[in-house]
């Protein structure tokens, strides 16, 4: 058994200690905003926050987890930086099929909790999850307003 | 995918008397759209039910699709299903203007299969550019009617003239006597009601959400995780499936080696042979996965060599050496003058072959599927797909029951680009059916990305020749285009076409504005033995890229520019020189350089054009090169598709599929070596990232044109315009995309 702190609250998961944690996540525990993409790090698509720092799920292995706490997609609203995030994709109209945008959320709000007044080089450097609709120029521009 | 449109022109009738082929691909589809050509309004009467169900055509039943709610809201079963493209709010604005309903109280979901749902010219599919174009009169019609039905019935229960009664965002008012009704109350006797079919339509002068850039529907879900797609799609009791495919497609497993292994991993519940593939079925899908990963099977042998088949050595490169050394006479697809003696006069002639490679789809959410028999041995299924009645079909036959007894949820489409129509073995849907019949329980079916990697049905690798005769004047006055290969059209829908022309192969070398009075295109078929699809624009995805690129050489050749050129070979078309026009405005005017930027980067510029879905686009490309890579800054687009419904999310599809188009024309290839696919996942087939994302600058010119589509004309255009940039640039003219292929210099 597993303890994890998720969105401030507690769970226990049965899942073998190399389990990556997006699997726990969307399988074990419902939390499906959390998005499957490649499996080895590349998309971003499954990116959560781990002690507010943006991680991509799919490469962190449940057992390493420990007590560093995680923010999912399901509770980016609760947080000041996260709701000013979500208000500037949904201004800005950022997401098309929308599949990769839950990972963009959350890598825009790991930045800004990090960067609070990122520079293009930051956006660059940070903004790195894939978009196969090509949403990234919405995504830069929702980045600068999130961050204004 | 053109081809679909025109189904009631005579060149394109279905085919009636279709054979039963016991093969489920092509054959399904051509028998279930056969049916669908067939169904008679007759037919479509005795299936609808109560007294609202009066009207036999496609589009024109209210109650089958809307649900007009207590507060006021709509639920709107949409014929479509949205994967992006904005089409929910796109038919929210365009029924709510004819309704009088603000589109924002517009919920839309899929509408499961049904002949109500018919509206692309009696078919149903999400594809081709299509949905907006086809539907558009069918959707105001259909709000207006369904205005006129709550009129009528606020008429009935206020006892007053119709004629005295107006609407206003949802409800019904009585100004004389100042009262009104909600939507909400009326719906019962309004839905009651038989619909009249000669309700006035708007004057578009009055338009109050079509035509603007109303807010999409769904950005609030998709910002936070809310939006459901079928990889989320969660059943009580469900179990999940990983699967290990052949090494090589059409080959079988013959034994698994570590069975007994693999049942005892934990979590699993069982270890399946489906066709082409194992599956290993858990209590969640990564105890699932790491068993087929496990897996140690046998499979049978495929053919040595070859390229009737996915042989051993069968490779990318074998392919296209196989289309390049074809000698197999054409089918002419289009021909005007005389080519042969524009050619024996001519003072120089110009000659040159292209070919673009296989590609994949990458959408991000993998593919999977959702299958659960109820007890009375019906069949619900979830899956991603863009043609509900089709599925249902295939299903069917799979499941071994009535098309009928299949329940076909079409959730959001974690983007689609052509990945989700029926493609025989690169569809998970059949494995989840398989699995639920073996099992008894609901299952879910997902491919990991190496597996969809390896079973995604790709564009087609594909290849042109061409020739073109110069008159003094240096304008070409004959121009020969031979285009070799197979193309989706004829593999998926060809018992339906009578055409031996596969649409697909020549759409974006035929049908040109330019006036050049002798041409010939013809087509020579050569199959692939590989799974091959329709991918974001088709045939124009590769072939607007020959053609154009051609014409930039053919410009050299004659010592012209090339956007001079083009505007004097458009000299039979206002609507197009208006269009280039407009381009070259967008960009600050016309200058293909190479110029120095005001960074010092040394930079041209290439233009193109293209005619695809029924819209005409214009692209300009600035490009820069660093590390011998090209570095594309900006992208221009003009496109004009008659009219538009929401201008914004134009916009924001014609920098989508620009995205993509640059995507293909930089980085990506399918590559088989030995018969087997070499990417497997994103490390090794790289897609556009955010730091190669130029600026996109859009301009809509609406002609008043027919309407045409949007989902994929922006992408066209930029394979040529950057690569005739990139010519401009260094003097290296690629004939072979993509261009990571090539070191590029001289700049």
């Amino acid at each position: 058994m597993i303890t994890l702190t998720i969105n401030a609250q507690p769970f226990t998961v049965e899942a073998e200690p190399d389990t990556p944690l997006l699997f726990v996540l969307r399988d074990s525990l419902g939390m499906t905003g959390t998005k499957y993409g490649c499996g080895i790090g590349q998309c971003g698509a499954c990116t959560i926050l781990l002690d507010g720092q943006a991680a991509r799920s799919c490469q962190v292995p449940v057992e390493s987890v420990g007590d560093q706490t995680i923010t999912t997609i399901e509770a980016i609203e609760q947080d000041p930086v996260g709701a000013r995030v979500v208000a500037a994709w949904v201004g800005i109209e950022v997401p098309q099929c929308g599949y990769c945008q839950s990972g963009q959320v959350m890598a825009a709000t790991g930045l800004l909790k990090q960067t609070p007044k990122p520079t293009e080089d930051d956006i660059a450097g940070a903004m790195t999850n894939l978009c196969r609709c090509g949403t990234y120029n919405a995504i830069a521009a929702a980045v600068r307003q999130a961050a204004a | 995918m053109n081809a679909l449109s025109p189904l009631s022109r005579s060149d394109r009738e279905p085919v009636r008397n279709l054979s039963r082929r016991t093969f489920l691909g092509a054959a399904s589809g051509a028998l279930l759209l056969g049916v669908g050509m067939r169904l008679s309004p007759a037919v479509a009467q005795t299936r609808a039910e109560g007294p609202a169900a009066v009207a036999p055509k496609p589009g024109t039943r209210v109650a089958a699709f809307l649900e007009i709610r207590p507060d006021n809201s709509v639920r709107l079963l949409s014929p479509f299903v949205e994967g992006g493209q904005g089409i929910n709010t796109g038919l929210a604005q365009t029924i709510g203007e004819e309704l009088d309903l603000d589109p924002g109280r517009f919920a839309v979901e899929c509408a499961p299969p049904g002949p109500d749902y018919a509206v692309v010219n009696g078919l149903r599919m999400t594809g081709g550019s299509f949905s907006t174009r086809s539907s558009f009169e069918a959707m105001r019609r259909l709000g207006a009617t369904a205005r006129e039905m709550l009129l009528r019935a606020a008429a009935a229960k206020l006892s007053v003239p119709q004629a005295s009664l107006t609407t206003e965002d949802g409800r019904v008012i009585h100004a004389a006597s100042g009262r009104a009704l909600g939507y909400g109350e009326l719906a019962a006797a309004a839905l009651a009601l038989q619909p009249r079919d000669d309700v006035p339509l708007k004057d578009p002068a009055r338009f109050r959400w079509i035509g603007k850039p109303v807010q999409r529907l769904d950005m609030r879900d998709k910002s936070t995780g809310r939006a459901v797609y079928s990889i989320d799609i969660r059943l009580d009791g469900m179990l999940q499936a990983a699967v290990q495919h052949a090494p090589h497609l059409g080959t079988e497993p013959e034994a698994i080696t570590n069975e007994a292994e693999i049942r005892a991993m934990p979590g699993v519940h069982g270890v399946h042979r489906l066709p082409g593939a194992v599956a290993v079925v858990a209590d969640t899908w990564w105890r699932a996965r790491k068993g087929a990963e496990a897996l140690a099977v046998t499979w049978s042998k495929p053919a040595p060599e070859g390229v009737d088949t996915v042989s051993a050595g069968f490779s990318s490169a074998a392919m296209l050496a196989a289309l390049k050394g074809s000698t197999a006479p054409g089918i002419p697809a289009e021909q005007e003058g005389d080519t042969a003696a524009a050619f024996a006069k001519a003072p120089r002639i110009v000659e040159a072959e292209y070919d673009a490679p296989y590609l994949a789809h990458a959408q991000l959410e993998p593919p999977s599927a959702v299958a659960h028999f109820a007890a009375d041995g019906s069949l619900d299924l979830w899956l991603p797909n863009q043609m509900p009645e089709l599925f249902q079909q295939v299903a069917a036959k799979v499941a071994g029951v009535q098309p009928d007894s299949v329940r076909i949820h079409s959730p959001m489409l974690g983007g689609f680009f052509g990945r989700h129509f029926f493609y025989g073995p690169a569809n998970p849907f059949p494995q989840a059916i398989l699995l639920a019949k073996a099992t008894g329980r609901p299952v879910r079916v997902l491919w990991s990305r190496e597996e969809e990697f390896g079973m995604d049905a790709v564009r087609p690798l594909s290849f042109a020749r061409f020739k073109a005769a110069l008159g003094a004047d240096g304008l070409p006055m004959a121009l020969q285009t031979t285009a070799v290969g197979e193309g989706p059209i004829g593999r998926w829908f060809g018992a339906l076409f009578k055409s031996p022309v596969d649409s697909s192969v020549v759409e974006g070398l035929d049908k040109k504005p330019y006036a050049i009075p002798n041409r010939r295109l013809d087509y020579v078929k050569v199959p692939h033995p590989v799974t091959i699809a329709f991918w974001r624009s088709v045939g124009h995805s590769m072939n607007d890229y020959f053609y154009e690129s051609f014409l930039d050489e053919v410009a050299q050749a004659g010592g012209r520019d090339p956007y001079d050129l083009r505007m004097a070979l458009l000299k039979d078309s206002a609507r197009h020189r208006t269009l280039l026009k407009t381009v070259a405005d967008l960009a600050g005017g016309w200058r293909r350089g190479p110029f120095t930027a005001e960074d010092g980067t040394k930079r041209a510029r290439g233009v193109s054009m293209a005619s695809p879905f029924g819209s005409e686009t214009a692209t300009i490309a600035e490009v820069s090169l660093k590390d011998g890579e090209a570095r594309v800054h900006d992208l221009w687009i003009a496109i004009d598709p008659g009219s538009v419904v929401n201008p914004a999310i134009v916009k924001r599809q014609v920098e989508s599929a620009a995205a993509l188009g640059l995507s293909s024309t930089l980085l990506e290839q399918v590559v088989y070596e030995g018969g087997q696919r070499q990417a497997k996942n994103f490390d090794a087939y790289p897609i556009l990232d955010r730091e190669r994302m130029p600026r996109v600058h859009v301009a809509i010119v609406e002609s008043g044109a027919p309407m045409g589509g949007i989902g994929e004309p922006g992408l066209p255009g930029v394979p040529p315009a950057v690569v005739n940039a990139v010519a401009a640039l260094t003097g290296q003219r690629l004939r072979s995309l993509p261009l990571s292929k090539a070191r590029l210099s001289g700049a």
